[in-house]
């Protein structure tokens, strides 16, 4: 059955926590009323990533992109898109232009996407199974069970040349290849969706948007290193996304594509949720194994590899939902489709969360390759407020800050550690001229320093030595002497810590002090934050000559500290002033300056 | 056995496949240093000290964690890695009361040996101490959460090599410490005392209550007529305090210096070792020939064994043997036979032991039973650790010392009591007497190599004129669940018990590396020790319990019988059921 027009919510965690639901609702209801429930269908999607202007809603077959909705506006959209065939202009993303119909591609946002990983979400309904196989879903399962080898299936992953999403970007077929090699009683295959950098969603959304990519993925694995047990470790924050996997798994099992005998085939293969308590460190592959087997979640030494000798001790093919996600594209369109899409040294697409202080934030695929500025400017439409570009930092607490001067570097695996920072997992935050490095380095140490499991001394110590440092510094209380102290604990950190959380830990002030070491200068030797943010180093002052005694500053100020009569010059008592910058933003005037 | 050739700094080395990168360059006459690793232990790889470089590659691995490989080139030692292992030294050092004058480890702590080594002459860090009570709920151990250092050497001890999980790491990040459960004091934990945990710390976190103190006072107090016992352990162990190669036999020695030390009679509990095997051995004889009491017959010497199968396996008591340990032996006929022979108010008589252990520290007052003289049996118990310090302390040049002789009436010993101190020595010993109480004849040859050897379970079958005995040696407490899981199926399916007779010892290599024993303890030094106690064994004259003349004296004079009512009164004992964690 075909309807006229499909409306698409958004029901992505973001979109939802806008009242998407109620929007849905509220169009399911509109269109009931309309009696148009024959011919319009109402589907709740996965994230569209364009994650700033949500909650966002499309109606095919125009491709009407809307923005912003409210509950309020279903009424409207149904009244005039649906029963008058007139756009609603005022919701329209991009209202101004002169076409008739605004579509999607259109949009900036969109354009220099090229949606691999995302490739659903936003088009079906996650919860339906048969959308996902309307959309060739299933379809490599089947060819890798009925016309493929598992050495052919490692061959097209080799020739394809996916490297793991997670961080690390070692080659996806080399670990399947290690587990199918190895031998064990059994064997399992693990989806790591601990995702847990801050500001980082790609996971979630892939899992809100399009469970089954994953399903189906895993179960492919399955087939190839010859394992009948999968586990999805994903943390319990995520309740939206495990929802729709719970869905996802029984419509499977219903339709044969998971379980025992999957398709005929006589391949048997089942998944089980495993919820994680939300500890960052359980994304390092050992310790989301251990916290899998109910113990502590602490890593182990490697090797041997979760590849030879990991759940329970038995070979572990274990990688990360986005990972896992292009397996089916690859499966379908081959190894060689998918090797010419990115850079010499990285194929495929990347999904990156981009957040900060960008214009548009949202979630956005693109090709490797592709450069921090294309992503920063022309799909992130630029800096929000017009200030100015500062930094990026990459790979959440594990990497490290990108200047103006690198903007156009491709991104890649390789290149990013080149810079000093990483691929990571896809966190990616825009800062600007208003963003103080310290604070920013003193942000991620801080996260690193809460997350460390405390088992090695050089990540328990020295993480926690490094983030009182720069404590120090912003306080305002900094010596030259830390600056070496941080270098060298940081090194030290850097090649003894156990794992990766703790090899990684030092990096956002190791790179922020190759990119930055005059502002940690103006912190240290002149005490001033040449942003403005560590209040320890700051002071507001009333201009006199702007000051035209208007009170409101006084009236705002939530300790009482300044005092002028009505008409004159006011005055801002320091010892009293908590620094709160009520009176800057209070002021019209612009008579307030921070120094 | 497969052989990897790998390089150590460029010199080649051959090593057994599946060592670690440490063996290796031990191999190369190389030492890498390391705060966590110990051979007895899966390597935790928590301190960060041991790493190494590859070459060719510049991840660093950690060489207590890394496996040989063929082709392998390793450097240990170069300006980058000495400049990395001081700050991690540094690091660690900074969250580390530096009092080490203070400390229960100063001159053996492991850290502080390498803050020597890497010439640590200021605190460079920032520092943050634990400010946390010590834990001193028992009466056998000290924990000192200030001093941990996270090695998790004791949390492995006390999991995977004693299977008692009272230990683990509560908290995240830098709030990490080592504690009980629900940070329960260790005394309401399922704690068996063993004191693995403090023979394995590398610094001063975890040390044995310290009762020297007693000792001394004791000694000079004109009142008190004070009486030493010496358990098998000690006399091969202690020389290693005095710088003597492990498994130096130093019973003559020991003897003399506690005659320096001021105390009025020195015994040894190898002669209640003996009295035990007349008991326990009566015992068994008994269980198997009158098919009253369970089958099989379980030793409960190893006061730490005893309260594990209280809190774990308590279904299991009656298997027991309820004969009480040699030491609680000892002190009981301390205080009456011995008083009565040398006219001793039993109220004045201090009883000593020195131990190998701490549980015994923990024994001395388990219950009612511990005062079956009418007095406290045994008043203080000292490890061999505190041993050596106090003999150090009292100006006592030990390796001077004459030989000298126990006292009698309870001083002689039998070759089979001395054996009690290392696993399977209970079991040989009794299987020795048992033989003459069984066909009334003596075993031609005593050495009974069934049941010698360092594996963590050993079965074997005994025959005695036709008569099969089954047998089975458990030490390492992780080591005895196996065998207690067969026993307990057999019993559910109602079928024959798989064994007659099983010695259970808790620590690794029995008595000999007790959780009061001189610290460096590996299994080279333990089979050193064993190796000590069998050739004590073979030096004796008298190889068997039945056979050692103050044993038939004791019997002939006083007590009988074995199990006779007197004997039980004062040398039998009962068991309880007791909660993993006390709320």
């Amino acid at each position: 059955m075909s309807y006229r027009n499909y409306i698409l919510v958004c029901g992505g965690t973001a979109c939802e926590s806008s009242k998407a639901t109620e929007i849905y609702e509220a169009l399911v209801n509109e269109i009931k009323h309309q009696n148009l429930t024959e011919e319009v269908q109402v589907i709740k999607t996965g994230c569209f990533g364009f994650c700033e202007q949500g909650p966002i809603v499309k109606i095919l077959p125009e491709d009407s992109f809307y923005v912003q909705v409210t509950p309020a506006d279903a009424k409207e959209l149904v009244e005039e898109h649906i029963v008058k065939g007139r756009e609603v202009k005022r919701l329209l993303y991009n209202k101004d232009k002169s076409k008739k119909h605004a579509k999607v591609e259109d949009i900036e946002f969109y354009q220099k996407q090229f949606r691999i990983v995302l490739r659903n979400c936003g088009f079906i309904d996650p919860e339906n199974i048969d959308e996902y196989i309307a959309r060739e879903g299933y379809a490599a399962l089947e060819k890798v069970l009925f016309e493929m080898t598992p050495d052919q299936v490692i061959d097209e992953l080799r020739t394809a040349g996916l490297r793991g999403r997670g961080g690390a970007g070692f080659p996806t077929w080399m670990k399947w290849n290690f587990t199918k090699q190895a031998n064990g009683e059994c064997k399992y295959v693990v989806c790591n969706a601990d995702e847990g950098d801050p500001g980082a969603y790609m996971d979630r959304s892939t899992l809100e948007g399009d469970p089954h990519s994953v399903l189906e993925a895993m179960t492919i694995a399955g087939r190839t290193v010859g394992a009948n047990q999968g586990f999805i470790y994903i943390r319990a924050e995520y309740p939206l996304a495990i929802h729709r996997l719970e869905i996802a798994m029984a419509q499977a099992r219903e339709y044969g594509l998971l379980g025992k005998n999957i398709l005929n085939s006589g391949f048997d293969f089942d998944i089980e949720i495993r919820l994680g308590a939300g500890a960052f460190v359980c994304g390092e592959e050992t310790a989301l194994l251990a916290s899998i087997e109910g113990k502590r979640g602490m890593p182990v030494p490697r090797p041997p590899f979760p590849a030879v000798k990991g759940l329970w001790g038995m070979p572990t093919v274990i990688n990360n939902v986005e990972t896992w996600a292009n397996i089916p594209v690859i499966m379908l369109k081959g190894g060689d489709w998918f090797s010419q899409i990115g850079t010499a040294d990285s194929h495929g697409t990347k999904v990156f969360a981009l957040t900060g202080k960008i214009r548009n934030s949202g979630l956005v695929e693109v090709p490797m390759g592709t450069t921090l500025r294309e992503i920063i400017y022309d799909i992130g439409g630029g800096i929000a407020n017009d200030r100015k570009f500062k930094a990026v930092q990459t790979g959440g607490p594990s990497g490290g800050v990108i200047t103006a001067d690198y903007l156009d570097t491709p991104i890649d695996f390789a290149s990013l550690t080149k810079l000093g920072s990483m691929m990571g997992s896809g966190g990616m935050i825009v800062m600007d001229e208003d963003d103080c490095i310290v604070d920013v380095a003193k942000f991620y140490l801080n996260f690193s320093v809460e997350e460390s499991c405390g088992k090695c001394s050089p990540c328990r110590i020295g993480g926690r030595t490094l983030a009182n440092l720069l404590e120090k510094i912003t306080k305002g209380n900094g010596e030259l002497k830390d600056i070496e102290q941080m270098k060298e604990i940081g090194s030290a950190m850097k090649k003894a810590s156990l794992c990766a959380l703790g090899q990684t830990a030092p990096n956002p002030i190791l790179s922020t002090l190759n990119y930055f070491e005059d502002e940690y200068m103006a912190h240290i030797v002149d005490k001033k934050c040449p942003a403005g943010k560590c209040k320890s180093l700051i002071t507001y002052n009333i201009l006199e000559d702007k000051c035209i005694g208007c009170t409101a500053c006084a009236r705002k100020c939530p300790v009482g500290a300044i005092s002028g009569e009505r008409r004159s010059v006011h005055v801002i008592d320091q010892a009293a002033c908590i620094k709160c910058g009520a009176c800057f933003d209070t002021c019209k005037f612009g008579a307030i300056e921070v120094r | 056995m497969n052989t990897v050739h790998m390089k150590i700094n460029g010199k080649p080395v051959e090593i057994e496949a599946g060592s670690n990168i440490l063996a290796a360059a031990k191999k190369a006459n190389v030492n890498i240093p390391t705060l966590c690793y110990h051979p007895d232990l899966p390597a935790w790889a928590a301190c960060g000290l041991c790493v190494v470089k590859q070459e060719n590659s510049p991840k660093l691995l950690r060489a207590c964690a890394a496996p040989v490989q063929e082709n392998l080139s390793i450097i240990t030692h170069d300006a980058e890695l000495y400049q990395i292992r001081k700050t991690v030294i540094e690091m660690i050092l900074s969250t580390h009361p530096n009092d080490c004058l203070m400390c229960a480890r100063n001159g053996t702590c492991e850290l502080q040996r390498f803050a020597a080594e890497f010439g640590v002459r200021e605190q460079p860090y920032e520092v943050r101490l634990v400010d946390l009570p010590k834990d001193t709920s028992t009466t056998s151990i000290v924990l000192d959460p200030s001093k941990c250092i996270k090695c998790g050497r004791c949390v492995q001890v006390c999991q995977d090599m004693q299977g008692v999980f009272a230990l683990e790491f509560i908290g995240r990040g830098d709030h990490t410490v080592v504690s009980p459960a629900a940070d329960l004091p260790l005394n309401d934990s399922p704690c068996i005392k063993c004191g693995q945990c403090s023979a394995h710390c590398p610094v001063g976190a975890i040390y044995e209550k310290d009762e020297i103190g007693d000792f001394v006072r004791a000694v000079s107090n004109p009142e008190l007529h004070v009486v030493t016992q010496i358990a098998p352990a000690v006399r091969v162990a202690l020389g290693e305090s005095f710088n003597l190669p492990a498994g130096t036999i130093t019973t003559g020695k020991i003897y003399s210096a506690l005659r320096r030390l001021g105390v009025a009679k020195v015994f040894d509990t190898n002669f209640s070792a003996d009295l035990t095997i007349m008991e326990e051995g009566s015992e068994l004889v008994k269980r198997l020939t009158t098919g009253k009491g369970a089958i099989p017959q379980i030793t409960s010497c190893c006061p730490a064994w005893t309260d594990y199968m209280e809190k774990y396996y308590p279904d299991m008591i009656p298997n027991f043997s309820t004969a009480k340990s040699p030491m609680m032996m000892q002190g009981a006929i301390t205080k009456t036979y011995y008083a009565e022979k040398a006219n001793v108010d039993p109220a004045t008589i201090y009883s000593v032991a020195i131990m190998p252990c701490t549980a015994k520290k923990y024994e001395i007052g388990r219950d009612d039973n511990m005062h079956a003289s009418g007095f406290k049996d045994v008043d203080l118990v000292l490890t061999t650790r505190e041993f050596a310090r106090l003999i150090k302390a009292s100006g006592i040049d030990f390796l001077t010392l004459e030989d000298e002789k126990a006292d009698s009436p309870i001083g002689e010993y039998a070759g089979a009591g001395t054996i009690f101190g290392n696993t399977g020595g209970v079991m040989e010993a009794a299987l020795r007497t048992a033989y003459n109480l069984m066909t009334g004849e003596d075993l031609k040859n005593v050495e009974i190599d069934a049941v010698r050897g360092m594996e963590g379970v050993r079965t074997g079958e005994v025959d005695i004129k036709g008569t099969t005995l089954k047998v089975a040696v458990a030490h390492g407490m992780a080591n005895v669940s196996t065998l207690l899981e067969e026993v307990r199926e057999a019993k559910a399916n109602g079928d024959e018990p798989p064994y007659h007779f099983i010695e259970v010892m808790a620590c690794r290599g029995g008595c000999v590396s007790g959780g009061g024993q001189p610290y460096a303890t590996t299994d080279e030094v333990r089979a050193q020790r064993i190796a000590g106690l069998y050739t004590d064994d073979e030096q004796s004259e008298v190889r068997c319990s039945h056979q050692n003349p103050e044993i038939k004296q004791i019997y002939a004079d006083y007590l009988g019988a074995p199990l006779s009512e007197k004997s039980h009164h004062l040398l039998h004992t009962t068991y309880t059921e007791r909660p993993l964690y006390k709320h």
